[in-house]
């Protein structure tokens, strides 16, 4: 080729913007049961398949089918689907908390409940997530303390955090849920740290290492996949893909034509791409890299394929970007709404037992708001003392922070 | 034993005392590391405690903050300070954050060590001083030995301190000690006081500096190569300079400096780094602050110029003893 024509730059747009439609062709879908499901000891190379396709359990008509259909008992099938309504409940709660200025920001999960709430399930106790701000569904299913959370929320004087972090970036020891950062995809390299930690301790725990679609695109992605890869970690690389890093479409991450699931392969990891609105994919495929990971087996990475439902924050407004009603196209519907269908199929739930568990949700929500707002809001005070921000800078407090709490006058 | 045995000998001794201890970083196992510093560790220990790590700083730092969020005592290494810049966001928002935003439930009890310092025509990126870019960072502790001694001492209290610890190393004094006089033959350790280290378990205390040279003159505010150019700089101008080698940068001994100052009534600020926000000025700031009617002449820096670490102009820029030996001299009221 002789003639040189003007070179163009190529910059990702999605198909559907404010007023028009989104084209989900792109999204690589594939019916549910036909992802095969490979032994736990597979080699990384042998997974690109699985990082291209993608695994689904429940059909269109709530059946579980095919080979990740997992053993789950119905009582903790209920939990689960209990679980993904007591985050949604929550956070809808909480939006509302924000919009009256009782607290100053809040994110919501909406549409991402089935993955955080089924990962948990398949989790044990000691294992560390090192989630991003969007997994509050872990703690959800660990059952933890909603008025400790909401504390949080609103930066009260029973506050764990003391005060001192942004609303939504909680730290529970405790539960196997690490401080959240502000700073995108630090957590995923730690999360390979904390893992070596435990395999160079001769450990059995694994980590759970979360980082959004967006996010992948920030230097620690990358570093975490070589780490975990070299050292062959015990940790399982979630990628949480909903389509949206607050505007800019997945494509603009680097998501046109392949899939984020590929890249783990790419870098010598085992991957899995899978539906992450079905509960029970996402329960099976959390199940079968943590049994890799405490197999000695090696880090796992799966990409779980959801749809960012609600504004990226109280802070967006997402009808400026893209189209108001692309959740209802979007292919893979509502985890919520799927796992009721499957449950309800097998004659394990009902409309009414839906009705009366969201309602006793929403007594239950309302009665932690009331108890954490006894301990004061933003908008009424009663926040941490300012005596407290200067301690845990360092463990024992240095000469120049004593000064300069006596001359803050607190 | 040289600065390189030393803090060979300080990790060793803290291998054996706390399985904990892990030590990891480009070229630290197999091969003991460009500088040696970690020569034979491996071989001791075994490659879970003490190996070798891709070339990613921030996975480095990354990963340690984890380790050390488990509960390891992480000791890693960044094989030139230069090359730290990519672990930027992992020191600064996470290791310098855990304890401050967990509310004490995560902490990084962790060290970093990154040889530092120029004089070796090393140019750009194997000569910065950035300690200013982590003294700056709440949270944070950086330290910076002059002498085989302190350097196993100090490093052991870093290792064993629960907050995260930058452990600065001049390369140039890895050998011997250096006063400047680039074209004078090089005094090895073996010949100097400070290089008699114990051979077991000692610390030097963090948040205290050391008087290196008793004087009524002014006070010098020094740490690493620049402790041996002042020293340098009192004999050949004959000022009694009353040197002060800070080993802790951050958080400093402020009682040392202010007793000091308040004595001689002038002082010198000296460190490699350029100057402008250099850790200097915060030197400069507290004295002012903390002795400023017993001051009886404005406080002098002596400095690296504000330009890029350059390789043929290594001696016009680094900071040596005729050039600390000037400010003395204004210091003292001279021209």
């Amino acid at each position: 080729m002789s003639q040189s024509k003007p070179l163009t730059l190529h910059v990702p747009e999605p198909t559907g913007r404010p007023g028009c439609q989104t084209d989900f062709s792109y999204l690589r879908l594939a019916a549910a049961g036909s992802a095969r499901k490979p032994p736990v000891d597979v080699a990384a190379a042998d997974t690109f398949d699985l990082a291209s396709t993608l695994i689904r359990v429940l059909d269109d008509a709530g059946h579980a089918v095919g080979p990740w259909a997992p053993d789950l008992d119905s009582e903790l099938l209920r939990f689960g689907l209990r679980s993904m309504m007591k985050t949604r409940t929550f956070d809808a709660r909480m939006v509302i908390a924000q919009r009256q200025k009782k607290m100053s920001f809040y994110m919501s999960s909406l549409g991402e409940e089935a993955i955080g709430t089924a990962h948990a399930l398949a989790l044990q106790d000691g294992d560390m997530n090192f989630p991003t701000y969007r997994q509050q569904s872990l703690l959800m299913a660990k059952n933890f303390s909603l008025v400790e959370m909401i504390c949080q929320l609103l930066s009260n004087e029973r506050d764990p955090l003391k005060g001192r972090q942004l609303p939504v970036m909680y730290s529970v020891r405790e539960a196997g849920f690490f401080t959240i950062s502000g700073n995108l995809a630090t957590q995923f390299v730690q999360a390979v740290g904390w893992a070596m930690a435990s395999a160079i301790k001769g450990d059995t725990k694994i980590a759970s290492g979360w980082i959004g679609d967006g996010a992948t695109a920030e230097s620690d992605f990358n570093t975490a996949l070589t780490f975990a890869h070299v050292y062959r970690a015990p940790v399982i690389l979630n990628v949480v893909n909903n389509q949206w890093a607050i505007s800019t479409f997945q494509a603009l991450a680097g998501g046109e034509s392949v899939t984020f699931a590929a890249r783990g392969v790419g870098s010598g990891i085992a991957s899995l791409r899978v539906d992450g609105n079905d509960f029970l994919a996402v329960y099976a495929a959390s199940r079968w890299a943590a049994e890799r990971a405490r197999a000695n087996l090696g880090p796992t990475l799966i990409e779980w394929v959801t749809y960012r439902a609600g504004p990226h924050s109280t802070s967006d407004d997402p009808s400026k970007y893209r189209p108001a009603d692309d959740w209802s196209h979007f292919p893979l519907g509502d985890p919520v709404e799927r796992l009721r269908q499957h449950l309800t199929g097998l004659g394990l739930w009902s409309d009414e037992q839906h009705a009366a568990t969201q309602q006793e949700l929403e007594a239950e929500i309302v009665a932690a708001q009331k108890q954490a707002e006894q301990f004061g809001t933003l908008a009424h005070g009663r926040a941490p003392g300012a005596a407290s921000m200067f301690e845990d800078v360092y463990k024992d407090m240095p000469e120049h922070l004593r000064r300069q709490r006596q001359q803050s006058g607190v | 034993m040289t600065m390189i045995q030393a803090l060979r000998s300080a990790m060793d001794v803290m291998l054996e005392r706390d399985p904990d201890v892990v030590i990891y970083g480009q070229d630290v196992g197999y091969f003991g590391g460009v500088f040696r510093c970690t020569d034979g560790l491996q071989a001791k220990y075994g490659k879970s405690r003490v190996f070798d790590a891709p070339i990613s700083e921030g996975g480095i730092v990354g990963t340690a903050v984890g380790m050390a969020a488990y509960g390891l005592r992480p000791v890693v290494e960044i094989q030139f300070a230069d090359y730290f810049y990519p672990a930027s966001d992992q020191i600064v928002s996470e290791a310098a954050r855990l304890r401050y935003r967990s509310a004490g439930q995560f902490t990084a009890a962790m060290t970093i060590r990154m040889p530092c310092g120029g004089g070796i025509y090393g140019g750009q990126t194997h000569s910065q001083s950035p300690e200013a870019m982590f003294t700056h960072v709440c949270g944070l502790r950086t330290v910076m030995p002059s002498n085989p001694y302190d350097a196993k001492g100090l490093l052991i209290a870093c290792i064993e301190n629960d907050d995260p610890v930058i452990f600065l190393e001049p390369k140039r004094l890895y050998n011997g000690p250096f006063d400047g006089h680039h074209d004078m033959p090089v005094v090895p350790w073996s010949k100097h006081p400070l290089g008699e280290v114990p051979e077991g378990y000692y610390t030097v205390p963090l948040d205290s500096a050391k008087v290196v040279r008793e004087g009524a003159a002014l006070t010098v505010i020094a740490y690493g190569t620049m402790v041996y150019v002042a020293e340098a700089a009192a004999r050949e101008t004959g000022i009694d300079a009353e040197i002060i080698d800070l080993r802790s940068i951050w958080p400093l001994d402020l009682n040392t400096i202010v007793n000091s100052v308040k004595k001689t009534g002038r002082c010198v600020v000296v460190h490699e780094a350029t100057r402008t926000s250099g850790f200097g000025a915060e030197l400069c700031a507290l004295v002012q602050e903390h002795c400023f009617y017993q001051l009886e002449a404005p406080i002098e820096r002596v400095t690296g110029w504000d330009t890029p670490y350059p390789h043929a102009q290594e001696w016009a820029y680094f900071p040596g003893p005729e050039r600390v030996g000037a400010a003395f001299k204004r210091a003292m009221g001279g021209a």
